[in-house]
């Protein structure tokens, strides 16, 4: 018989096997980058020197990467909540503006209740969120779909106050409110950008490993998010953890909103996320839903946004450029996660001439 | 009814990018790939469309480029989805993602420029028809093209082998693998041609819609498509339906603004989305909690052969 | 086929098997579950790459890459799950993968051979009914008329009367006569020894993926084949004790159940099940014996009646209600419901007991505590696992059934439901899960059995239900005195008071 190749299922992948993917992964989809870059006219040399040169090249540098590691990790915890459990929260980005426009909502009409900022924006972006979970767990609507369409919504809110009753009279007629009293802000750290956010950044991913390692509501939600039916059948309650889930992945989204609004730009104004709710996905994917490594992978993530920030002042790229990159590295991921699940064998000649020996 | 007609009109043209991204998605999910990548491809079918128009002066051209890099995508995700076995979510976003920066990176340099467009082929004598002739035969070709399409996949479907296989594939992989119909070679096929049915989709709003070429100018249609695929049950007849209605909803709203209304555009704009949201809650309180009929049993599920339980 | 070799990840599933089929003949390949039957079948028929061996037809070398080449070649399998489209009509089903029809369908054609070929066999089907719409057994002929559709010269059917009343069985064997008599060649699969004896000319025996001998039927003796499959004597009857039933347990009263697909499954049944009590239920699959266990643990509301657990009005109550007052549930679909395949044997250990000290504390789940308990059940129940930190995806099937008796049975229940539990598993397996279950008959456990297999269910009751089409059928006292003809009448839909009542009129 000829030798044939063969895919089949490995019982077990050694540790190092998933870093050395993740890390091939990502410097294949740079080098593919960079084939598509030149192909598009532009010098991929060039560009990734930009990138490297303006995210980690100075002090300033890395507190920009920082400064965006801190949405990306705090928004990478909340899908990574919902993802766990099966729910494909793809609205982070939506959620992000709600959170936003509730804390801009109490600055504006409450100015004195400042420290009730944060409370208000986990609550109405939870409960942005929960409306799609209770959509899923009540009637089974995809929410794939449903947190989508409500980014929009939510989009098109943000455009309705910045334009419309919100819109600064001083601003010049640009679509931005009134910028934040001091007393809405969060403090900033060590003469740089990075904000109060941060403690949250940190505090979040380790809470959040310790609940889903060792607390039985992290096991519940790692069995629905494996096998509902198993949970079902193990007597845990789908229909009200779908709800519950994405109301806290929505509420920490929301968060992730505020402090990007109150601790760095000070105003509501159109764009303002700026995307971190969609990288916040590749985020958690390339972190493999681990907490921890969603701390590490944010920080690359920012190296890519404000390399791509001066891609668009530098070399006047479109700040959507990144993107490709992005797209790039989870097709990688993808295709090495085949990798890690299965191998690949030669059949044939071999094994026929073993059988044959151990017949003997 | 004289008053409707411009608005009927608008709401075929405006939904007919939808259409054909509903249509190649139905192909698709037949064969039992989800592919989520619809914004994305829409984006690279509209500007690889446009460009090639403006670069040739051709617009059928355009409209040709457009499937073919739609059905490159399609092939993509193939890889990723059947031989890979990824995860058919993720790589739907990964298209997203590259579509969307990869179309802005290729558009940069085309921004402000205008095409002529296709021109307006009457259909003789069904145009005369009073309202309904002015409606939906006074267009032009492209968007006759997705009439033909409709009526060719309700053929195909139920009436030709081909199409057998490829619902058999989608409901049942094993058991189809099992009759000696490749799973493989049905699921690469109809995920390439899909995604170049939804390229072309894109390539209408740029080349015959718009006549111009805006970054993210598909702005939520993709997925809009992707939640009509659940509105039409996987039927072709039924995406026409969805399709119109929410280009219906967008030229209203257009035309709402256009006419000076009080109501502020954004809040407008917002109608097709909660639109989706609305239609995809009323399926469910119709059909009951957790059974949707017509979904192919085996979408977004890979297959292994030599897999066993 | 000479000395076919196949493996899986890990598992060697046929070592050098040579098997041969003549042209004419029925040939039984006998072996106990797990021998490697199906997956020898599997590579005659294409579906499997073999990794080493070859196969000649007619003295002539195939290479199949696929089933495509394989039916090419004349070869066509009815698998023990059918490989139908279920949303698609009998017709559409026929001519799948059929390449010579033409590319637009000539229904009214294909019609009128189905209808052909089922008056000429005596396979009675509707050419335009649904898949999912038709019986196990109208699905069987639907399986059998396509390989004839498609003119294939050799058959394999793969455990042909598992899902079939004795009735249809021995309907089904005429057809296969006729079959034959015409120059058919057909291989039939099967561990039941009495069919094979009856109705096949020689018998190929596997053992653990080997060839043990081929035989003619007539040369030789069903106690010779039974040692042959097994490899030493293994006495299967296993010693039930006569018990007194104590008071009743689990109990259902006018019990309506809706399926899947909204229709109901279970109509209007009265049931109930006593300590120190096995009750068997009987049924062809799919007459809504999943429905009824679901509902009786929480997992499926009932439309209408009543589920009474120890005195108690537990309708609808949560599955975790029902966990509480230690009723506990064994599914037939192992990883699909009752285990998490991705999860490892430790974390699949607690599915039951984790929200409940002493696993659970103050809202923490005590990983050691766990890990003791884990490596309890795995010396307990034997599960063979390299550790309990191996995901249980990778564990064979008699493994899993263990682990997971092992779970559902360490907490003492006072009801087990039991579905299928011994489906796939070789003879020491079945041995030791069906002494686990009489072990909790005799703790004083009430426990409900639902099987396909009529002597499991035969040697193990002390009362046996029968099921069809979610009524039931009537409930035997005493159903190793009765007549399996009576059984299979009721599993086929007469009613026991109808048989009675002829008898007595006879």
């Amino acid at each position: 018989m000829r030798g044939l190749l063969k895919v089949e299922p490995r019982l077990s992948s050694p540790w190092w096997l998933g870093a050395v993917i993740t890390f091939s992964s990502i410097a294949s989809a740079l080098a593919l980058g960079g084939v598509f870059l030149a192909f598009m006219g532009v010098s991929p040399l060039e560009a990734y020197a930009v990138i490297l040169r303006s995210a980690l090249g100075d002090g300033y540098g890395v507190s920009e990467t920082v400064v965006k590691a801190i949405p990306l990790t705090i928004a990478g915890i909340a899908v990574m909540l919902a993802f766990t459990m099966g729910l494909w929260n793809i609205g982070a980005e939506g959620q992000i503006f709600i959170g936003a426009i509730a804390s801009a909502a109490m600055v504006r009409y409450f100015p004195s209740e400042s420290r009730a900022v944060a409370l208000s924006s986990m609550l109405a972006a939870g409960l942005w969120a929960a409306f799609a979970g209770y959509l899923k767990a009540r009637w089974n609507i995809n929410e794939i779909i449903t947190t989508l369409m409500l980014t929009y919504v939510a989009m098109n809110l943000l455009n309705y106050f910045v334009y419309g009753p919100w819109r600064d009279p001083a601003g010049l007629g640009f679509p931005i409110t009134a910028p934040f009293p001091d007393s809405a802000r969060l403090p900033t750290l060590w003469g740089t950008r990075i904000h109060l956010g941060i403690v949250l950044a940190v505090v979040l991913p380790c809470v959040a490993w310790v609940v889903l390692r060792f607390s039985r509501w992290g096991y519940e939600l790692r069995v629905m998010g494996e096998n509902p039916r198993a949970a079902g059948f193990a007597g845990m309650n789908y229909t009200r953890n779908v709800a519950l889930v994405m109301f806290l992945s929505g509420a920490i989204a929301g968060i992730a909103g505020m402090c990007e609004l109150s601790g760095l730009q000070g105003r509501l104004q159109h764009g303002f996320s700026g995307g971190y709710g969609n990288t916040a996905i590749i985020v958690a994917w390339l972190a493999r839903l681990n907490p921890l490594a969603i701390v590490l992978v944010s920080f690359l993530m920012g190296v890519l946004l404000v390399g791509g920030e001066s891609l668009q002042v530098i070399m006047r790229l479109p700040l959507s450029s990144v993107m490709v990159l992005q797209g790039l590295i989870l097709f990688f991921i993808l295709g090495g996660e085949f990798f890690r699940k299965y191998r690949i064998r030669r059949v044939g000649a071999a094994i026929t001439g073993d059988m044959e020996r151990e017949e003997r | 009814m004289e008053i409707l007609v411009p608005i009927l009109t608008a709401a075929v043209r405006s939904g007919t990018p939808i259409l054909y991204a509903t249509l190649g998605e139905i192909l698709t999910e037949k064969v039992g790939v989800l592919n989520l990548g619809l914004e994305g491809i829409m984006l690279l079918g509209a500007c690889s469309g446009f460009s090639v128009a403006y670069f040739t002066g051709n617009a059928w051209l355009g409209v040709g480029a457009a499937f073919l890099v739609g059905a490159v995508m399609g092939l993509l995700h193939a890889i990723l989805s059947v031989t890979f076995k990824g995860n058919q979510v993720v790589s739907g976003l990964a298209i997203t993602m590259f579509g969307t920066g990869a179309s802005s990176l290729l558009g940069r340099t085309m921004v402000g420029f205008t095409i002529p467009g296709l021109p307006k082929v009457p259909v003789p004598y069904l145009s005369d028809i009073p309202v309904l002739g002015k409606v939906l035969f006074d267009h032009d070709l492209l968007l006759y093209g997705s009439y033909v399409l409709v009526l060719f996949f309700c053929w195909f479907y139920s009436s030709t082998r081909p199409g057998l296989y490829l619902r058999a594939v989608g409901d049942n992989p094993r058991a189809a693998d099992a009759m000696g119909i490749s799973v493989d070679k049905n699921r690469y096929l109809y995920t390439m041609v899909g995604a170049g049915i939804v390229a072309v989709g894109g390539a209408y709003l740029s080349v015959s819609y718009t006549k111009m070429w805006a970054e993210l100018m598909s702005s939520g249609r993709g997925w809009i498509a992707v939640a009509l695929v659940i509105f039409s049950i996987w039927n072709p007849a039924r995406a026409v339906l969805g399709a119109y209605l929410f280009g219906g909803v967008e030229a209203f709203q257009l035309r709402l603004q256009a006419a000076g209304t009080t109501i502020p555009a954004p809040i407008l704009m917002m109608l097709p989305y909660v639109m989706t949201i609305a239609v995809l809650f009323v399926i469910a309180i119709r059909q009951g909690k957790g059974i949707i009929f017509g979904a192919p049993a085996a979408l977004g599920t890979p297959f292994y052969r030599e897999e066993r339980d | 086929m000479e000395r076919i070799t196949k493996r899986f990840a890990g598992v060697t599933a046929n070592w050098a098997v040579d098997f041969d089929l003549r042209a004419g003949e029925v040939h039984a390949l006998l072996g106990e579950n797990g021998a490697g039957k199906s997956t020898l079948m599997n590579v005659l028929y294409g579906l499997y790459q073999p990794d080493g061996g070859r196969i000649l037809l007619s003295g002539r070398e195939q290479a199949f890459s696929s089933p495509r080449d394989a039916r090419a070649a004349g070869i066509g399998m009815v698998h023990q799950h059918f490989m139908l489209i279920p949303s698609q009509t009998v017709w559409e089903n026929m001519i799948l993968g059929h390449e010579d029809l033409p590319s637009i369908l000539p229904k009214k054609d294909v019609r009128r051979r189905i209808l052909d070929l089922s008056d000429r066999y005596g396979l009675a089907v509707d050419p335009d009914a649904k898949v999912w719409q038709l019986s196990v057994g109208e699905q069987q002929r639907v399986a059998i008329l396509q390989m004839l559709f498609r003119s294939a010269r050799v058959l394999i059917l793969d455990e042909p009367t598992a899902v079939l009343t004795p009735q249809e069985a021995r309907q089904l064997f005429d057809t296969i006569g006729q079959m034959t008599a015409e120059g058919y060649g057909v291989v039939f699969i099967s561990h039941k020894l009495d069919e094979v004896m009856a109705f096949s000319q020689r018998v190929t025996v596997l053992r653990k993926g080997r060839l043990v001998a081929t035989v003619a039927t007539e040369a030789t003796t069903k106690e010779r084949l039974a040692e042959m499959m097994v490899g030493e004597k293994v006495v299967l009857e296993i010693d039930r004790p006569a018990m007194a039933p104590g008071r009743t347990i689990l109990e259902c009263r006018d019990l309506r159940v809706l399926g899947d697909r909204g229709f109901p499954a279970i109509r209007d049944l009265s049931l109930s099940v006593r300590e120190h009590e096995v009750l068997g239920i009987a049924g062809v699959a799919g007459n809504g014996q999943q429905e009824l266990c679901e509902a009786l643990v929480g997992l499926r509301t009932a439309d209408r009646g009543r589920v009474i657990v120890d005195g108690e009005d537990l309708t609808n109550a949560s599955p975790r209600t029902f966990i509480r007052k230690k009723v506990h549930y064994i599914p037939a679909d192992r990883k699909g419901t009752g285990l998490v395949a991705n999860m490892d044997v430790k974390e699949n250990s607690i599915l039951k007991r984790y929200s409940a000290r002493p696993v659970s504390k103050g809202g923490f789940i005590d990983w050691k505590e766990v890990a003791s308990f884990a490596r309890t059940v795995v010396s307990r129940f034997g599960v063979n696992a390299p550790s309990t930190e191996t995901p249980v995806r990778n564990l064979s099937g008699g493994n899993l059934q263990k682990l997971m008796l092992g779970r559902e049975l360490s907490d003492s229940p006072k009801a087990v439901l039991a579905m299928h539990p011994t489906w796939g598993l070789d003879v020491a397996a079945t041995k030791f899960v069906r002494e686990q279950l009489l072990a909790q008959r005799e703790r004083g456990a009430a426990v409900l059995l639902v099987s396909e297999d009529l002597d499991e269910l035969l040697s193990m009751s002390d009362r046996l239900a029968v099921l069809c089409k979610g009524e039931l059928m009537g409930v035997l006292d005493a159903p190793d005195r009765t007549p399996v003809e009576t059984i299979g009448l009721m599993m086929a839909g007469t009613p026991l008071a109808e048989i009675e009542g002829a008898e007595v009129s006879a």
